[in-house]
Formats: structure tokens, sequence, C-alpha cells
């Protein structure tokens, strides 16, 4: 690589102030993402992967202490000013948050949401801001777009809600869409027809993507690159295929033979994870996955293992015992 | 309006559900939630019931349960027909059945400790005997994998999701019921916890000799826990079958639909371009005919026409369906 990535996350982390004490939700992570890439964020509820897309976004919570650097096109996005950061967030860095309705207006029809976007930022008159709104909503999958126009968002269902809320999003040809649990709240027949016109759109606005996701099934097919996170830190990070046919780290194994197949036979016993995620008020000594991985032992217990690289430096994990290595290649 | 319920392998069901109809008004408008659903379920056995959101699956699971009255149809528990039971007579059958919610943190008193939430059932049903009580509650406890002494005297928010969810099904057991019904138990939990509390799903079932229907919309989760699966679809079954004939050889093609749209986690597995297939139509206002046609590949005049009724397409599997894959 040559060119400096679109998005670069340097040594990031987010603290919380709680009544039980700091909160460190995001933990020291390092990413980056190519222009016209995806790269997915894996992770269960409590992992940060929600906390680090805002850090991207810039849109923590007031009482957040973030440190570290965001590069987004050349640009420190800690020094824009408000002003500036509203004009990239519509621009060239668009979000798609899981529940469509935290980003829809429920008081202004679909149309007004996409017309006064594209006004505002596209330099419009109304006529053609209203003849690109009907494109957009048609490119997005959305029958009769000129009658959805004039339609509130409690009129759509949960599927329609969120594709209007991709067609605001993709509407100024961002460089980066940050999709943040985009199907979660969706039946699967749905979350297959929004995969896939992401994907499209993707491919033909040569637009970054990040997915962020609990589910391993959903970044498998869709991914170039995954980041797995575990207590706040990414624990491995690979190209999508080297994660999946070999993962050196211990959770990210547990996570995927803990998913039900549906080529298994009924009644399979699930290789489930014991224990659950460690309380992020009091952090552990040694690696976070320790108290619930089968393989540690001795130091994974006092000390935390830093992120290594594999057999590619494309591949990095966190893990003194990795899976398919000699046991401290890491360190 | 449909005919036989679908033969289950066994010739005296603990559950069978013969046409029933579930309808309810909003705002001066019917709901169509459950249009004739016939099904069975043998003593032991887990049917697992699939279908999206709107479909009507949680309605029925009320309506079997009496919480909502059917319009029509009869539900058998046991061979004795509850919807002809009301009052005390209801409430003692009540006993041998009991429902597993999808948000265990709401389905928990946040006021209430856990000792006292688990000996409620226990209360109701008049155990007086309070140290005959608490040694139910601290055996249910041990039995789902909580430590009693460390549990009974603290409150809900003190515990995770899935932990709350074994209190759930804690006192879902209390009882010692014949049949749980479990409406999408783990689709609140995380991976790493799903797996664990569909393990002790299974643990409990077999430990109690319980028959469960085991409601989802993730097919891949019923199939792990099911012997038989129904497909539900805007009010009517689709497909009812052997978990693992099932999906190996869907016979409607909604369920080969649902089947598909399941992300694999594997990159070698390209996902299926989905099939644009819209939406599911309001129950307000269902299609005539078959209830899938709007979104079906395969309709025509005839599934406008004319409703399917399951019929056998293979041993044991009855699919809805004027033009079956199989």
């Amino acid at each position: 690589m040559t060119a400096a990535p679109l998005l670069s996350v340097e040594d990031v982390s987010v603290d919380l102030p709680t009544p039980r004490g700091n909160l460190r939700a995001v933990d020291r992570v390092d990413l980056t993402v190519g222009a016209g890439r995806t790269l997915g964020i894996v992770g269960e509820s409590g992992s940060g992967k929600t906390m680090l897309s805002r850090a991207i976004l810039q849109l923590l919570p007031r009482k957040a202490k973030p440190s570290g650097r965001v590069m987004f096109d050349g640009q420190d996005l800690a020094r824009l000013d408000g002003e500036a950061l509203r004009k990239l967030r519509a621009r060239s860095l668009a979000v798609v948050f899981q529940d469509p309705m935290t980003s829809l207006n429920p008081v202004l029809t679909i149309g007004t949401q996409l017309v006064e976007t594209l006004q505002e930022h596209l330099d419009l008159d109304s006529a053609a801001a209203r003849k690109r709104s009907v494109e957009l909503l048609a490119a997005v999958g959305i029958p009769a777009p000129e009658a959805r126009l004039m339609q509130y968002p409690h009129q759509l269902s949960g599927g329609m809600r969120q594709r209007v809320a991709i067609a605001i999003a993709l509407s100024c040809e961002p460089k980066l869409l940050i999709a943040d649990e985009p199907t979660t709240a969706l039946d699967v027949t749905i979350q297959a027809q929004i995969l896939d016109l992401l994907a499209r759109e993707q491919r033909r606005r040569h637009m970054a993507m990040i997915i962020i996701t609990h589910d391993l099934g959903v970044v498998a097919g869709r991914t170039d690159e995954v980041a797995v996170m575990y207590a706040g830190r990414v624990v491995e990070r690979a190209p999508t295929h080297a994660l999946f046919k070999h993962m050196h780290m211990p959770y990210t194994e547990a996570l995927l033979a803990a998913i039900p197949k549906i080529d298994a036979a009924p009644h399979t016993r699930l290789p489930a994870i014991s224990g659950r995620p460690p309380d992020p008020t009091r952090p552990l000594k040694g690696c976070s996955f320790s108290p619930r991985c089968r393989y540690a032992a001795g130091r994974c217990h006092s000390e935390k293992p830093s992120l290594a690289l594999a057999e590619s430096p494309a591949h990095q994990f966190a893990c003194f015992h990795p899976i398919g290595l000699a046991a401290g290649v890491s360190a | 309006m449909t005919g036989e319920a679908p033969q289950s392998p066994a010739r005296d069901p603990l559950l069978r559900v013969e046409n029933l109809v579930v309808e309810y008004a909003v705002g001066g408008k019917t709901v169509h939630a459950v249009s004739g659903v016939s099904l069975e379920i043998a003593r032991g056995e887990t049917l697992g019931l699939v279908g999206e959101s709107g479909c009507g699956k949680s309605t029925l699971a009320r309506a079997v349960l009496q919480l909502r009255r059917a319009v029509s149809g009869r539900v058998l528990f046991d061979g004795q027909d509850l919807t002809a039971m009301h009052g005390e007579a209801l409430r003692r059958m009540r006993r041998r059945v009991q429902l597993i919610f999808q948000d265990p943190i709401a389905s928990l008193n946040p006021r209430r400790r856990i000792g006292d939430i688990i000996a409620e059932p226990l209360v109701i049903a008049g155990i007086k005997d309070p140290a005959k009580r608490k040694n139910l509650v601290c055996e249910v406890l041990s039995a789902v994998g909580l430590e009693p002494a460390l549990v009974i005297g603290r409150l809900p928010h003190e515990f995770s999701g899935g932990q709350c969810q074994r209190i759930c099904i804690a006192r879902a057991l209390v009882l010692n019921p014949e049949f749980i019904i479990c409406d999408e138990p783990v689709s609140a939990l995380d991976v790493s916890i799903r797996a664990q509390i569909l393990n002790l799903l299974e643990d409990m079932k077999a430990r109690f000799r319980l028959t469960l229907l085991f409601i989802a919309h993730d097919l891949a989760v019923v199939k792990a826990v099911s012997d038989r699966v129904a497909v539900m679809y805007l009010g009517r079954l689709c497909e009812v079958g052997p978990s693992e004939q099932l999906f190996a050889r869907p016979a409607h093609p909604y369920t080969a639909l649902l089947i598909e749209a399941i992300p694999v986690p594997d990159p070698d597995v390209r996902p299926a371009e989905s099939v644009p297939v819209g939406e599911p139509p309001s129950p307000i206002a269902p299609p005539s005919g078959c209830r899938f046609r709007t979104r079906c590949p395969r309709a025509d005049q005839r599934c406008r026409d004319e409703m399917p009724e399951l019929r056998a397409v293979a041993p044991n599997q009855y699919a809805a369906c004027h033009h079956p894959l199989t």
C-alpha cells in the first residue's frame, strides 16, 4: 500500500465515566479502511464496536473521553469544528443505524427529508432535488417512489424505513458508509435484500464500507477484511478468507463454533462459551478472554497479549496460545 | 377451512390444535393473526415454529394458553379442550403448561428478589409451607446452573441477559410442568450466551421429560433443538415436517426462501443473490388464495383463486402449496 488509506483509526480509546468507575469502552484500537474496501467489525454486545463507530464519526456521548487519532480522507477529524464535521458527515462520511427511526424524523415526510438533504448539500434546485430523490428511492428498491415521497416514516415497514435511511445516507455519494447493525432489527428475508442492496450500491459507487455486526454470517461473504472485537479491543484482524479458514484467536474460534449450523443434525450439542464477558469497569490484568478460554494458562492471566502478526502482515491476533501456530510466537 | 391436522408420529399427542382462528380489532379493522392452524405435538417432542415478525406465531402461542381467546377452533391439551375451560379449571391446567419469553429482563419484576419471583408460582399453586417452597426454588436454580445461595436474595438488574433467561427457565420449571412454550427465548441474547441457553433447554427437556413448542425466527436455532418444524406465514402454516428432511428438501417456496436467506458463516459460500420478493402483506388484508402468492416466484392464477391445504409431499412432511418444489 503506497497511498494513505481512506480511513485510519490510530490508537483510539474511549473512556466513559460511570457511577461504578471508569469504563474503558474502546481500548487502543488501530484499523484502516482503503477506498472501495469493506471492513466487517464483529463483536457481541458490550464489545465496544458501536462506541468505536461513534468515535470514528465524532458522535460520542458528551461525557466520553476519547484519545488517539481518526484520520479520514487526509483530515484529522478531532481537529474539525462542528460545522465542518456536519458537512463531512453529510457528504462523505455517512452512517446507517440499526433502528432507522434514529436517523429519520417522524414528523417530516420522506420527501421533505430527502429533498432537503439534497438541496442543502448538493446545491440542487427543488425540482432537480425531487427528481433525484425519486431516483434514489427507486435505486434502493422502493416500489412507487413518487407516492412514497408524501408518506411519513411511520407509514412504512421496518425494511422500507431502512431502505429510506440508506437512500438518504447514499444521497450525497459518500466515500465511506458506516452501517451499524443495519439488519439486526429486520427479518431474514428482508436482511438478505438489504445486505445485497448495500453491496450493489457499494460496487456501483466505489464506496468504502464498514459493516458492524454481531453475526459472523453477515460478514463472511460480504467483506474484504474482518476485525473481531472483545472487551473493547481488536483481538483478531485478517482478510475475511484467512480469518474464517485460519483463525488464530481462541475467541474467534469459540464464537464461530457457538453458532447453530443449518447443516448440523437436530439436537447436536453446541460448543458454548462458558461464563460471560468481563465487567468493563473492572479491567482484567491478563487477557480479557482468559476466564472463558479453554487454552488459557500461565501468563494469559497476568499479562495482556498485544496484537501480533501471523503469516502475513494483514493478519493480526492478540493471543499467547494461538490456534494453529506454535505457542509463544506472539509477544 | 383446513382438513385434518397433519399426523404426528404419535397416536396420542399431548397438544392438538384444530383449525384455530384468532382475530383482533385494531382501529376498527380486523387483523387476521391466525387463520385456521392445525398441528399436533407428541409427548416428549420439540416442535419448532418459525416465521417472520407478524406471521402470528406468538399469537398462536398465546391462544394455545388461552391468554387470548380464539374466534373458533379447539386446543386439546392431554385430551381436554382448553377453549371450553374457564376459571379454576383453566388455572389448574395452566400449571402443566408454562411460557418463556424473548426478553428475559422485562419478564422479571425489577422490584422483587429472585427467590420470591421463582417461588410465586408455588404460592399461587397453594404450597403454603415456606421451607418446602425454598427447597423447590433452590433445587430448580441449581438445575439451571445458578448457585441458589448467591442468587435468591438479589434483584433482576444484578444479572446479565443470559442469567435472567436462566432465572425465567427456573421459574417455568418450578411447578414441574409437562409442556413449555418458548417464544423466541434466545433472540435477545449474544451468540456466546445463546448456545449456553439452547444447551440448557435441551438438558432440562431430558431431565424433566418436557414437551416443547419452540418459537423463533432463526431457522438454524430452530433446527438445533427441534424434532419437527412448522413454518408459518401470515397466519397460516406453509409446511410441517421432520427437521432434517424439511431443511434438506423444502417443499414450500417460502421455506426454501427462508433457508436461502440465512447468512452462512463461511466465506466460500457466496451469499445467493436475494430474490427481490418484497415484503409480507398486511394481515389486515391478506391476499386471496395462497397468502404467500404475492412474493412467490411460482404463483399463478390458481394460487390467486384457491387456498392451498396442507397435503403430504413426503412421509410425515406436509406442504400447503399448489406448486410444491418436491
